[in-house]
């Protein structure tokens, strides 16, 4: 019964975070903050959400498919986010609270590069 | 060649363990796909890159926790600025130096920094990451070293 | 049991939705490139959830390769955007190591 309510926390919370997630992928104000807003859906709402299931299975084979699931996750989102960053940096879309000197040695970089 | 076998056997154990249906045919093409990923695993010259001893540390699983608890953590800030009406946000370029000798340990913390939300690894340019962090607290989070010298302990005495 | 899968799976389907909002107002390719991620990393989580709503264990293993091929998608989509072309070479990484 205990772990049933665990559970529910862990979904319910997941849900929102998820929301809260999607409301800043709305809001945020320029590219690099919105990844900061995808961060929040990808890390703490997958945690939530298979840990909320995986107290409804118990130890089971579905269990075990959730955590490597999440390892899944875990590993491939900080690499798709770093992907999305350098190559938005390499097409000179500037992040806020750059200094020009940085931004001109990019544009050197970028142009070297292709 | 060593590596070649305990990656199959790695693979076969892997594909057992997850498929849950054991016919033959099933079992022909389970041994079909442990072959080609031998194969392409060794086309693409990372066969034996799993026997890095810096993967099997005891520290590793405690290294693990401390970072989810500091996901959580990150993970409550961001979601504070973003249900706040002014959102506060105030975001910066740093550079932070990098102090870890071995690839996996470079590799561990940028990747770490990039998961905590708040922060992003935009570069790694020689011994420095360029970060990019969202809010003020990110920023002295990062400033204060403190995943760093975690990653250090994780790089261990070896 | 049930109602609280349903209602998590609702809430996730309206972050969903928002990361489609984001992908249709774009501005730039890259901001589209996140919802699509978003929309693609929460998906993972629906069919996971709706495993448990309606019984069916076989399809936690749906969610298992869309959870890897909603990576290589992503990463393949940028490589497409940057490069104009799948098959360019492996020099694209300047300055890191």
């Amino acid at each position: 019964m205990l772990v049933d309510i665990i559970s529910w926390i862990c979904l319910i919370s997941g849900g929102v975070v998820a929301m809260i997630g999607g409301i800043g992928l709305l809001r945020f104000p320029d590219f690099y903050a919105r990844l900061h807003a995808a961060g929040v859906t990808d890390t703490l709402v997958a945690l939530l959400i298979v840990l909320g299931l995986a107290l409804q299975s118990g130890i089971s084979m579905l269990t075990i498919k959730l955590f490597l699931i999440l390892l899944f996750l875990l590993f491939t989102a900080p690499t798709a986010t770093h992907a999305l960053a350098r190559a938005a940096l390499a097409d000179n879309v500037r992040p806020e609270g750059t200094d020009s000197g940085s931004s001109e040695k990019t544009r050197g970089e970028t142009s070297s590069n292709t | 060649m060593r590596y070649l076998i305990s990656l199959a056997l790695l693979l076969a154990v892997l594909w057992l363990a997850i498929s849950g249906v054991y016919k033959p045919i099933i079992l022909i093409l389970g041994a079909g796909s442990v072959v080609l990923v031998v194969w392409l695993s060794r086309r693409m010259d990372v066969v034996g890159i799993e026997h890095n001893p810096a993967l099997y540390s005891w520290r590793l699983p405690l290294y693990w926790g401390w970072l989810v608890w500091q996901i959580v953590l990150a993970n409550l800030q961001i979601a504070r600025r973003i249900l706040s009406p002014d959102m506060g946000l105030e975001q910066r370029v740093l550079r932070v130096p990098l102090k870890h000798r071995s690839d996996v340990a470079r590799v561990t913390y940028a990747q770490s920094i990039t998961l905590t939300p708040g922060t992003v690894t935009l570069r790694m340019e020689g011994d420095e990451l360029e970060v990019h962090a969202l809010t003020p607290e990110a920023r002295e989070g990062l400033e204060s070293g403190e995943m760093s010298r975690k990653v250090k302990w994780l790089e261990g005495d070896r | 049991m049930t109602a609280v899968l349903v209602i998590t799976t609702l809430a996730v389907f309206a972050t969903m939705a928002m990361a489609l909002i984001r992908a249709l107002k774009g501005p730039t390719i890259y901001d589209r490139i996140v919802a699509v991620n978003v929309f693609g990393t929460k998906t993972v989580l629906v069919v996971a959830l709706i495993t448990y709503v309606t019984g069916h264990a076989d399809l936690i293993d749906v969610a298992l390769v869309y959870a890897l091929i909603n990576f290589i998608a992503v990463v393949t989509v940028l490589k497409l955007v940057k490069e104009r072309d799948l098959a360019a070479g492996g020099d694209e990484e300047p300055g890191g190591d």
